[in-house]
């Protein structure tokens, strides 16, 4: 078969379609949206009757996998770093139940926060919930471990989690496919209480959990991913881990590496080689992307053996992601003076598109705020979160999804009037909706936008959950009607949403406006398939 | 064989496309890719890059070691100067000259063009201005394109056929359109080589 180029994402999503795949669930996130993404548009997945969804959020989307994976399907689902915090719940519990069909955790971290809020490194849960977690090395990797996880998921009954960085996710290469697999056949668990996380259950469950390391061990041991390459100068060892591997063999472009080196891209790392090397070397250089996991495993807490170098010692920063100068420099090479850039280049930073719905909605509430003072925006994570830039300078917070409600009831609550949320539709679905239920039980004094233009923005536009749904749902929370607002941000309609904005701030207890037009993106897209449409009509 | 390029610009200009049309015709010749790109936060007009690596031997890193980069492409003129850490000394910067200002600090336009025109091995053209010469702006992009071949190592023909895989289902029009604009860059590349 002819090779495919294809993003690390993209990878995994095709391995998926091939390994037998029944379902993936996911909330967007970069850098793992294009995962589902690929699936949602592939034409081979709906042949073969895929179940490819966005769901309302992480949590939801790990339960729905583990719901497939109970009913003996394979059944992968895919978020970002932070997404696994939301979908922690599941996660971890779900390593207690363990799987009948094959369920893959795909976590993407985001490691010198090229998107997001932290760089998180999710091998971290992995351990925590004492899973095998497979960590690719590059695209044909990740391509191969996804027949490999179902498999590994398969014959220990438990979930595997997968770990991916930004720069795999989206880098792409030639990748190799594999012959395609039939998914499985329905097929209830054989204990039908093995799901059942009552006390008395969960004790022996977690039993079979821990009885089962030493086979995760020995797998790791015999993985086909993990390696031991000998060398000749035994002053220093090295072990390099997923991603990490590629910028040690760059740094040797004949591929001549003097030391024994250490691939680990299978975990709990594998103790056997990596006790070989530490025993037969001086030093020891761990590279890993991410957290230093691994070198803290091998460090321990008093640090009593040979020297360990990386990112705990200084050889590598504390924080940010690899590259290869970072690794050359810990490796000893001489990195050659660089040309600077020039001093007169000045920081692009992303912003909001021409025509965005978020601007108006903005130059509204700045203005109606003029006469409170600054400090008492409570946003939340979205394109709008941009409105923290110049020249809006418009919101205080951005924590979580769904913090926005939550943070300005509990100021609300300590006397600030008004304190205001500021939340996108998505993110209102994905995890408000709760927070304003607290809000409106305790007729705490918010006043809630809910900013709609209809999708997920910030993500490339991905159907939200919440469209056509905000109102009912704020009423259903018991929010008072004539305190839901809709108004159509528009710069022509600036002083009639100011009125608007300006007796809803005043308003002693849950109100909420919304702002409602398409997102200038999505509606491009549309109008531009439209005539493409109609083009394509003409001629035939 | 390794080419090692920068192609940089702003999100929403679409440097993807310019990679996509040189990783075809790489892998047509039958040499190893790995091409890294910035999705997400930075696609809303904030500065954007892809790594894009071409080579005989398999390639390890999805980025360019710093100071290795053979060549930067840059569809805007102040972008071409941000990765220049990354660049060779032996290595190619080449430019379109039509700012895209989005920032209120954008540099003088004169003092950009000077800083540019100090590089050692540069060429700088206005692709918008040619492209609209060939009868749509929206060509700007294979224009510059067409500017880097000379430096690619990639075999003419085989970037020509990429462009024709590209927009022959748009049909024949916009194929000879932009064979048309990768040959104006080309021909201004190699007439105003610095
Ligand atoms: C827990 C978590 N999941 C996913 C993301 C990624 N993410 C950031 S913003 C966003 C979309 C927000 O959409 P919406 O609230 O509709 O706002 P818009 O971008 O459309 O303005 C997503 C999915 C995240 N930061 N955290």
């Amino acid at each position: 078969m002819q090779k495919l180029l294809l993003l690390g994402d993209e990878a995994i999503a095709q391995a998926a379609i091939d390994a037998g795949l029944s379902g993936i669930y996911a909330y967007p996130g970069t850098p793992s949206t294009e995962i589902t993404q690929y699936v949602i548009s592939s034409k081979e997945a709906k042949e073969k009757g895929i179940v490819a969804t966005w769901t309302a959020n992480e949590k939801t989307s790990a339960e729905a996998a583990l719901g497939m994976s109970y009913a003996g399907k394979r059944a992968m689902t895919c978020m970002k770093h932070v997404g696994l915090n939301v979908a922690a719940d599941a996660f971890i519990n779900s390593s207690i139940t363990g799987a009948n069909g094959g369920i893959i955790f795909v976590v993407a971290d985001d490691p010198s926060m090229h998107s997001s809020q932290n760089e998180q490194d999710s091998r971290f849960y992995g351990k925590f919930a004492m899973i095998p977690i497979l960590e690719p090395t590059d695209q044909q990797e990740a391509y191969d471990m996804v027949h490999y996880g179902f498999d590994l998921s398969e014959r220990f009954q438990v979930p595997v989690m997968m770990r991916i960085t930004t720069r795999l996710a989206h880098s792409r290469a030639g990748v190799q496919r594999k012959s395609s697999r039939k998914p499985n056949e329905l097929k209830l668990p054989e204990n039908l209480k093995q799901f059942i996380l009552l006390p008395a259950i969960a004790r022996k469950q977690y039993k079979v959990l821990l009885e089962n390391q030493v086979h995760f061990e020995q797998e790791a041991e015999n993985s086909t991913y993990n390696t031991y390459t000998p060398g000749n100068d035994k002053s220093m060892g090295i072990i390099a881990c997923g991603l990490a591997h590629n910028y040690l063999m760059e740094n040797y472009p004949e591929r001549d590496i003097p030391y024994p080196v250490v691939k680990v891209s299978q975990y709990p790392a594998p103790e056997e080689m990596i006790r070989k090397l530490y025993d037969e070397c001086e030093s020891i250089l761990v590279l890993e992307e991410g957290y230093p996991l691994v070198e803290e495993l091998l460090k321990g807490l008093l640090n009593k053996g040979k020297k360990i170098k990386g990112r705990l010692d200084g050889s590598i920063p504390r924080d940010g992601e690899l590259n290869p100068a970072i690794v050359g420099k810990a490796l000893g090479f001489d990195i050659p003076e660089l040309t600077p850039i020039p001093s007169l280049v000045s920081n692009r930073p992303p912003s909001l598109c021409k025509g965005c719905s978020h601007i108006d909605s903005y130059n509204g509430l700045n203005e109606a705020l003029e006469k409170y003072g600054k400090g008492r925006v409570f946003a939340d994570i979205g394109c709008y979160t941009l409105g923290a830039l110049a020249p809006y300078d418009a919101i205080n917070t951005c924590v979580d999804m769904g913090a926005s409600i939550t943070m300005a009831k509990g100021a609300a609550d300590a006397g600030l009037k008004p304190s205001v949320a500021v939340i996108g539709d998505s993110t209102f679905t994905h995890s408000g909706i709760t927070g304003l239920l607290d809000a409106v039980n305790d007729k705490s004094s918010i006043t809630v936008f809910i900013l709609d233009n209809a999708t997920t923005g910030m993500t490339g536009g991905q159907p939200s959950s919440a469209l056509g749904k905000i109102e009912d749902i704020c009423r259903g929370l018991g929010v008072e009607e004539e305190h839901i607002r809709i108004i159509k941000p528009l710069s022509k309609k600036h002083e009639e949403n100011l009125a608007v904005i300006r007796e809803e701030l005043e308003y002693d207890g849950v109100s909420v406006i919304i702002p409602r037009r398409e997102c200038i993106q999505t509606l491009n897209k549309r109008m531009r398939e439209k005539f493409k449409a109609k083009a394509q009509e003409e001629k035939s | 064989m390794k080419k090692d390029i920068i192609l940089a610009g702003v999100g929403g200009q679409g440097i993807l496309s310019i990679a996509a049309i040189i990783g075809h015709a790489a892998v047509e010749t039958g040499l190893y890719l790995k091409q890294a790109e910035v999705h997400g936060m930075s696609q809303r007009g904030g500065d954007v890059q892809s790594n894009l690596r071409l080579s005989d031997k398999p390639i390890a890193s999805d980025l360019i070691p710093h100071g290795k980069a053979d060549m930067i492409l840059s569809v805007e003129p102040m972008e071409s100067l941000r990765y220049l850490p990354f660049l060779s000394p032996e290595g190619w910067v080449v430019t379109n000259t039509k700012p895209y200002i989005n920032i209120p600090d954008y540099p003088n336009e004169e003092d950009l063009m000077a800083e540019i025109g100090k590089l050692p091995h540069h060429v700088a053209l206005d692709a918008e201005s040619i492209a609209a010469e060939l009868g749509t702006i929206k060509a700007a992009n294979i224009v510059m394109l067409g500017a880097a071949s000379p430096f690619l190592d990639l075999e003419y023909e085989k970037i020509k056929n990429a462009i024709v895989f590209f927009f022959g289902r748009k049909g024949q029009d916009l194929v000879d359109l932009n064979l048309k604009a990768l040959e104006a860059g080309r021909e201004f590349a190699q007439k105003n080589m610095n």
